[in-house]
């Protein structure tokens, strides 16, 4: 098992065993904008080798993806779930949006096995993050469109940390190219690795302290945590597949597709819809589905881009 | 040493709230405003500001009784449902009126 996962098992045992194990705040803070901004830079510098006009229809793609994604969750979520419709909204949301976390761990995956991937997989992530929160807004908000505070959504997503971060980096790293970005490789490539992993110590923690939230959420929510993800890593799968991207990359999709967002999608849903209850969509996406996912999913993600080709 | 009665008034919430919250005070008078991350615990459960998502703040505002209740309410009228929101009011004496 990769290092970083068992980094994650550490922190789950301290919070599950009270240990008085705590990250201080800033240190949270500050892993997280060097994960993004690292993960930006690196695809930053490969961005500007690949021919725009094969970029330009997987981002299409991609953003088209996570527009639909969480139709099929909400309808789940409502049928089977029972769910209110503003809750049902705001897990699709977090369903339909995307963890770079995630996809941090799943390029970490593949290149301990030397499965190449197309350097410019960030942008899709940046442009996967937002697409779903809108979805999930109007699934909310139908008929009473009026309500929202699209201005102040739209900040939120649009410039919110982890977007600016990501393009920034992926900026960067394109403006500056290989040879410009050797004076801080040592920071951002070399430590990357170490860094995810003390991140993961801290996603442990906070994943540990949502298992009281799944409590109340109920079997449903916790089945719908691990099912959802893998239907979403096929559909993944073969968008990433017809629109020609390779083994790494279709793998890379599928997580990403799996994946739940727990940065940008709780912040816009709680000023949307504050009357979905958070403790249901953080507790599916932090508890279940990001667990679910750097353990058994990755793995399982692999198998399924080795079995869909055509 | 001569001082003036004002009120302070302490919001305490989820931090998704800051952005509006702030207009909210400055549209209905408030001078100023004080924030602080902290972290606690309720009725709804345990908010230990460990990730984005889970972080609160304190808002202290220093003003006069009219425009200190008048934001209370409406902060409790529009937030009060659907978050985590603990308010008071306290009585305070300030030494430069001009300033609140």
């Amino acid at each position: 098992m990769d290092p970083v996962v068992l980094f994650f098992i550490l922190g789950l045992f301290a919070k599950l065993a009270k240990s008085d194990l705590r990250l201080p705040d800033a240190l949270y803070e500050t892993l997280s904008i060097f994960l993004l901004l690292a993960i930006g830079l690196k695809g930053g510098v490969e961005l500007a080798k690949v021919p725009f006009a094969s970029v330009a229809v997987q981002a299409g793609a991609v953003v088209l993806m996570g527009f639909m994604l969480p139709l099929p969750a909400f309808a789940i979520l409502r049928g089977l779930g029972r769910l209110t419709r503003a809750d049902a909204a705001s897990i699709a949301a977090h369903y339909g949006s995307v963890s770079v976390v995630t996809f941090a761990v799943a390029s970490a995956y593949l290149t301990k096995r030397e499965i190449s991937y197309e350097a410019h997989m960030p942008l899709l992530v940046a442009l996967l993050e937002t697409p779903a929160i809108v979805t999930g807004i109007l699934l909310a908000r139908l008929g009473a469109l009026g309500s929202v505070r699209w201005g102040e959504v739209a900040h939120e997503v649009l410039l919110g940390k982890s977007v600016v971060l990501l393009l920034g980096g992926l900026g960067i790293g394109a403006l500056v190219g290989p040879a410009g970005i050797v004076p801080i490789k040592l920071v951002f490539i070399d430590m990357f690795k170490g860094v995810l992993a003390l991140f993961l110590l801290e996603m442990g923690l906070v994943a540990g302290g949502r298992l009281a939230d799944l409590r109340r959420a109920g079997v449903f929510l916790v089945a719908f945590g691990m099912v959802v993800p893998v239907l979403f890593a096929g559909v993944g799968t073969v968008i990433a597949r017809l629109v020609g991207l390779s083994d790494g990359g279709t793998i890379l999709l599928a997580t990403m597709a799996a994946s739940a967002s727990y940065i940008a999608a709780p912040t816009a849903m709680r000023i949307a819809v504050p009357e979905a209850n958070p403790a249901l969509s953080i507790g599916a996406a932090l508890g279940v589905t990001f667990p679910f996912n750097i353990t058994l999913g990755i793995p399982l993600y692999l198998h399924l881009a080795d079995a869909l080709r055509f | 040493m001569q001082t003036h009665a004002r009120k302070l008034l302490v919001i305490i919430c989820e931090a998704a709230l800051e952005k509006t919250l702030i207009e909210d005070a400055r549209r209905l008078g408030a001078a100023g405003y004080t924030i602080a991350d902290v972290r606690g615990g309720g009725r709804g459960g345990i908010r230990e500001g460990a990730w984005e998502a889970d972080r609160s703040i304190e808002m202290k505002l220093i003003c006069d009784a009219t425009v200190a209740e008048l934001l209370a309410a409406h902060v409790l009228e529009r937030y009060g449902e659907h978050y985590a929101l603990t308010l008071y009011l306290d009585d305070v004496k300030v030494l430069r009126p001009e300033k609140f």
